[in-house]
């Protein structure tokens, strides 16, 4: 049983990067159509934002967070205005290649800065580890978790009391309707972005903290968000949350029970295991668990 | 008061759409526009409302002015800004949000007293007050057309642009926006109202205009409109020569003069 629950524990923790990316896309995706396939690129600069800021600015791990979230925002509004708003208006197939040209290019940047070697973020306390009914969490994901939920909420409470979050909201659902009420749509895009890359930089400033540090390829880690959307439901807030938070847990359970159970499906299926999931998800409902039933090609 | 002078409005670059509009709507009066389908009365609300853009859509000769400010170049916010509201045709609430999140993104240019907005909406539509935990989506249509214009009233417009309010609807509740249309009126908002329904347009206008292939044909006091007798014919359907199908030549022959 402590196995069990240890694993749900770490699968929460892994799940909340997962979680905390997703809600990137969902967010792109709500406003724009669009998957933003440069989501892995605003992670990774997340990162190396954080982990600039702590090794030469000397900031502390919070500070450096907060840094992070900035620089991370204004990165994502960056790519919007740059690459993205003079596509407005043609098929959301072409944005999609888009963002994929911007996370290559965001990425041979970061590859340039980083170099060779793991970057991480100190965090404050070290390794220290919560131990509690014969649990033990590192105090990293103990921060991780509590942050992811600290965001949703604020999320939550932006999208539904905020006149901007509203605003995204109408946007979201009818551009001409949002126009004709005085919203500047284009302004909501670029937030939508901002929100995205803010997102993708807590994420990254969690990876570089808590696992390896931030390498050449830890990008891969991004993803797995890509299954945990779909799974959610390409346009749902509480999907994302969940589809993320499914992943870690299916990740983190089949590696602790598949090489004893099933030893027969290979070493390392916990990596495939988040894929197979969002196989059974999509056979038996396509649109995702929470998505708006609705024919959308991407 | 609000002028349009000999607006002309090209989409995609080769379809004329407007050719020449001139009009005018009076500060505190009703004004009624009518036409039928593809005569370029939505084309001309999207030209005054900046909503062009979108339907690749661009103005190419003339000017807009509203309290003799031009607005013909100004985007949508901002012309919401300046205080022009539009409810578009086919009422176009957000489904999916409830009745009160639809009025709060109504109040979106507007500076404070959404609350009291919300409210004094509430005071001329009591039905919604009674719904407004509802989901938009599921009011009936009347409903959804007194949200859609509740949603531009938040906003405090100077001049509202109503794009065929009765559109789909029962005659009992045709009846019911054109009191509530009235009321607006009374509280001191201007009325654009764009109609097919001739006969409720003109009963409640002071002045009307017909438009046809893109230029007004007609403009003239909605009283003196309605006593026409080729609109009575074209329009109201209540004429002595559009009865008898075997008269039809006779009708399109009529017809061409106004174009």
């Amino acid at each position: 049983m402590t196995t069990f629950l240890q694993s749900v524990l770490n699968g929460f923790a892994q799940g909340s990067i997962y979680a905390l990316l997703a809600l990137g896309y969902v967010m792109i995706y709500k406003a724009t159509h669009v998957i933003s396939f440069a989501q892995p690129a605003l992670m990774v600069c997340g990162g190396l934002f954080a982990y600039h800021a702590t090794s030469v600015f000397e900031l502390p791990f919070w500070p450096a967070l907060i840094v992070a979230i900035i620089a991370g925002a204004l990165l994502g509004m960056l790519v919007e205005r740059l690459a993205l708003r003079p596509m407005v208006g043609k098929p959301v197939f072409t944005l999609a290649i888009i963002t994929i040209g911007v996370d290559i290019v965001l990425r041979i940047f970061a590859n340039r800065y980083m170099g060779p070697d793991p970057r991480s973020v100190p965090y404050p306390g070290g390794s220290n580890r919560l131990e509690f009914w014969g649990l033990s969490i590192s105090h990293q994901r103990l921060g991780l978790i509590v942050v992811t939920a600290v965001t949703v909420a604020a999320l939550a409470m932006f999208f539904r009391y905020a006149k901007t979050g509203l605003a995204m909201r109408a946007t979201a659902l009818n551009q001409e309707t949002a126009l004709a009420q005085g919203i500047r749509v284009g302004t909501m895009f670029a937030l939508a972005w901002a929100i995205a890359g803010g997102l993708a930089a807590i994420a990254g400033t969690f990876v570089a903290a808590t696992g390896a540090g931030m390498e050449q390829n830890t990008w891969i880690i991004a993803l797995k968000a890509l299954p945990a959307i779909i799974i959610g439901g390409l346009d749902s807030i509480p999907g994302a949350v969940i589809g993320g938070l499914a992943v870690g847990l299916v990740e983190s359970i089949t590696a602790v029970y598949q090489p004893d159970v099933a030893p027969w499906l290979g070493n390392n299926f916990a990596l495939v295991a988040p894929y197979a999931l969002m196989f059974l998800v999509l056979l038996v409902k396509p649109y995702g668990l929470f998505g708006t039933k609705e024919v959308e090609r991407v | 008061m609000l002028t349009v002078k000999n607006l002309e409005v090209v989409y995609n670059d080769v379809i004329l759409v407007l050719r020449g509009v001139s009009l005018s709507v009076p500060e505190g009066q009703i004004v009624a526009l009518l036409g039928a389908n593809g005569a370029g009365k939505t084309t001309l609300l999207r030209a005054l409302s900046g909503l062009l853009d979108i339907h690749d859509g661009e103005i190419t000769k003339g000017e807009v002015r509203l309290r003799d400010q031009p607005i013909h170049t100004f985007d949508a916010p901002k012309i919401v800004a300046a205080g022009l509201g539009q409810v578009l045709e086919g009422r176009r609430v957000f489904s999916e949000f409830t009745v009160e999140e639809n009025l709060r993104v109504g109040g979106h240019t507007r500076r404070g007293g959404l609350a009291e907005g919300i409210e004094e909406v509430y005071e001329l539509f009591p039905v919604l007050k009674e719904r407004r935990k509802n989901t938009a989506g599921y009011l009936s249509g009347g409903e959804q057309q007194m949200l859609a214009m509740g949603r531009a009233l938040v906003a405090q417009p100077e001049i509202l642009l109503l794009d065929e309010p009765s559109l789909g609807l029962a005659p009992r509740i045709v009846a019911q926006i054109k009191d509530i249309i009235v009321q607006i009126n009374e509280r001191g908002t201007t009325v654009l109202l764009v109609e097919q329904n001739a006969t409720m347009a003109l009963s409640i206008a002071q002045h009307g205009y017909v438009m046809e292939h893109g230029k007004v044909v007609m403009d003239k006091p909605a009283a003196e409109l309605l006593d026409d007798e080729d609109i009575r014919d074209f329009y109201l359907g209540r004429g002595d020569l559009a009865t008898s199908y075997r008269d039809i030549k006779h009708y399109k022959r009529r017809k061409r003069w106004l174009s």
